[in-house]
């Protein structure tokens, strides 16, 4: 059996506030294979941002373990590549210099990874755009640019923490679509983190369901939807009867607030 | 704004109010050493210029002030950057740095000019000292100003401190920074003529306060218009390294865009 990308075990985050405490996650457990999508869907506030953040190596968990692809994680580590919300771009390099921070940070040589961030910045079709500035971009482009910098080393798994939600639904819907396109090139593991239910279902394989206070992960559903998915995809039965599933569950749990 | 129009409009407006201030002057035989016409002021800045007098203290008030200039805001760039990095270095500094700022700096003048001379040295670090807070605090508020989500990512990439430091706060420091130079470029020019008042050999400062002696009012008037321009045109020398150094600057960009605009 080939290892798992992700494996999380009784993870739990507390955050300390004035009255005690809030549980962000409380003992959370799953593991996702390797090449794998798994998108988890939740409200605001239901802790899935804490989860990624532990994953990321940036925050601490309270209790429980988790590892990446079989070694616990212990900080920031270069096997990964995050999206934040935001782009996060360095206005004063241009684009290409943006997609090769990681490299730069790692003191990888620049030279033997510039055809690898071209194919990238084309496979995202930004390729005339190398030269420009991040404020020459729209939030769409800049956040496809932001995705080829999580790519440039070659990580096995990526990180998103609502990638999209910044945007506007038409590119929105439009990035879904190159995403998807990217996941079946590249063959990475994909953890992807969203609070729009249809945006989970169209994506991913597998959708882990996320409600609030305390954290808590209430289903773990497998998304059988022939791939490459069109948006028309959205308009099918099959894709409603997830949606509504999803839906009903954070019904009974107090509902979406975002 | 910049239509032909408005430039024609604009330099009517000058020749008005210059014309205006020298009739008033000779209608009412306002007395020179009060008010002096433009007519007067002119020919001051004429004698001056041609005799060489002015051109040997300008430039001398211009080195001061460079040499000032350089010096405070290379060590407002030291300091400023050891307090944002240091949490002793801040602890045990800033509060001193922050009584110092609250000091109307140009009443040191008299004290360093006594320790310093008559000559060069008295100028140049008083022009520093008052330089010097400017570039400091911007500094300072610039490299820490860095972005969470920025400082996030680098962290997500295990990137060092010392990464941190040279890939993101120092270039995001940079719009601070510049804004300080702006700052320090006139005060250093303040701190020298003030100096010069003091007590100087040479400078223009010096030739204001020896032509006040005299009554001479026009003279005076010529140098302060020779200092307007001087200032100006340090402040404009500045704004074109900003520009060069800030070109990804949101903020820049928009004052640039307007200036696409208005040209």
């Amino acid at each position: 059996m080939a290892t798992e990308a992700i494996s999380v075990q009784h993870l739990s985050k507390l955050y300390a506030t004035r009255d005690g405490g809030v549980a962000a996650l409380e003992r959370i457990s799953f593991s996702i294979e390797e090449g794998a999508f798994v998108a988890v869907v939740g409200p605001s506030g239901c802790g899935k941002s804490t989860l990624l953040k532990i994953l990321a190596g940036l925050l601490a968990p309270s209790g429980g373990s988790a590892s990446l692809r079989g070694t616990a994680i212990q900080g920031p580590r270069r096997d990964i590549g995050v999206v934040f919300q935001a782009p996060v771009l360095f206005p004063w390099r241009t684009v290409l210099d943006n997609v090769l921070l990681p490299i730069d940070v790692q003191g990888q040589g620049r030279d033997r990874f510039l055809p690898a961030a071209k194919d990238l910045l084309a496979l995202v079709g930004l390729r005339e755009f190398e030269r420009r500035y991040p404020w020459e971009l729209s939030g769409g482009m800049q956040q496809r640019v932001a995705i080829t910098r999580a790519l440039i080393h070659d990580p096995a798994m990526l990180l998103m923490d609502e990638p999209f939600g910044a945007l506007d639904a038409m590119t929105r819907e439009h990035m879904n679509l190159e995403l998807q396109r990217i996941w079946m090139e590249k063959k990475k593991t994909i953890f992807f983190i969203t609070h729009s239910i249809p945006e989970a279902v169209f994506l991913a394989d597998r959708v882990l369901v996320m409600t609030p206070r305390p954290g808590r992960i209430v289903d773990d559903l497998a998304t059988k939807l022939p791939r490459p998915r069109p948006l028309d995809v959205m308009t099918t039965p099959e894709f409603g009867a997830y949606t509504r599933h999803i839906r009903a569950l954070f019904n009974v749990k107090g509902g979406l607030d975002a | 704004m910049r239509s032909t129009k408005n430039v024609v409009v604009s330099v009517l407006l000058f020749c008005a109010s210059v014309g205006a201030w020298e009739g008033l002057v000779r209608l009412f035989e306002v007395p020179t050493f009060i008010l002096p016409p433009p007519s007067q002021v002119a020919l001051a800045l004429w004698r001056g210029f041609s005799s060489g007098l002015y051109v040997q203290h300008l430039s001398h008030t211009l080195l001061e002030t460079m040499l000032g200039f350089i010096a405070g805001s290379a060590l407002g760039l030291i300091l400023g950057t050891a307090v944002a990095l240091s949490r002793p270095v801040e602890f045990f500094l800033y509060p001193y740095i922050v009584m110092f700022q609250s000091l109307p700096k140009v009443a040191l003048a008299p004290l360093i000019v006594v320790w310093f001379g008559l000559g060069l040295t008295s100028k140049v670090i008083n022009a520093a000292l008052i330089a010097f807070f400017p570039l400091l605090v911007n500094t300072m508020v610039g490299l820490r100003s860095a972005d969470e989500e920025r400082v996030s990512l680098m962290r997500s990439l295990a990137a060092s401190e010392r990464q941190i430091f040279w890939m993101l706060r120092l270039p995001n420091s940079l719009p601070f920074v510049m804004a300080g130079l702006d700052v320090a470029m006139i005060f250093a020019l303040i701190g020298a003529i003030v100096a010069e008042f003091v007590g100087a050999q040479k400078g223009l400062g010096m030739l204001i306060q020896s032509m006040n002696f005299n009554m001479d009012v026009s003279g005076q008037f010529s140098i302060l218009l020779i200092l307007s321009v001087v200032g100006l045109l340090l402040n404009r020398g500045v704004m074109m390294i900003r520009k060069r150094v800030l070109f990804w600057d949101p903020s820049e960009k928009e004052r640039i865009d307007q200036e696409r605009v208005s040209a």
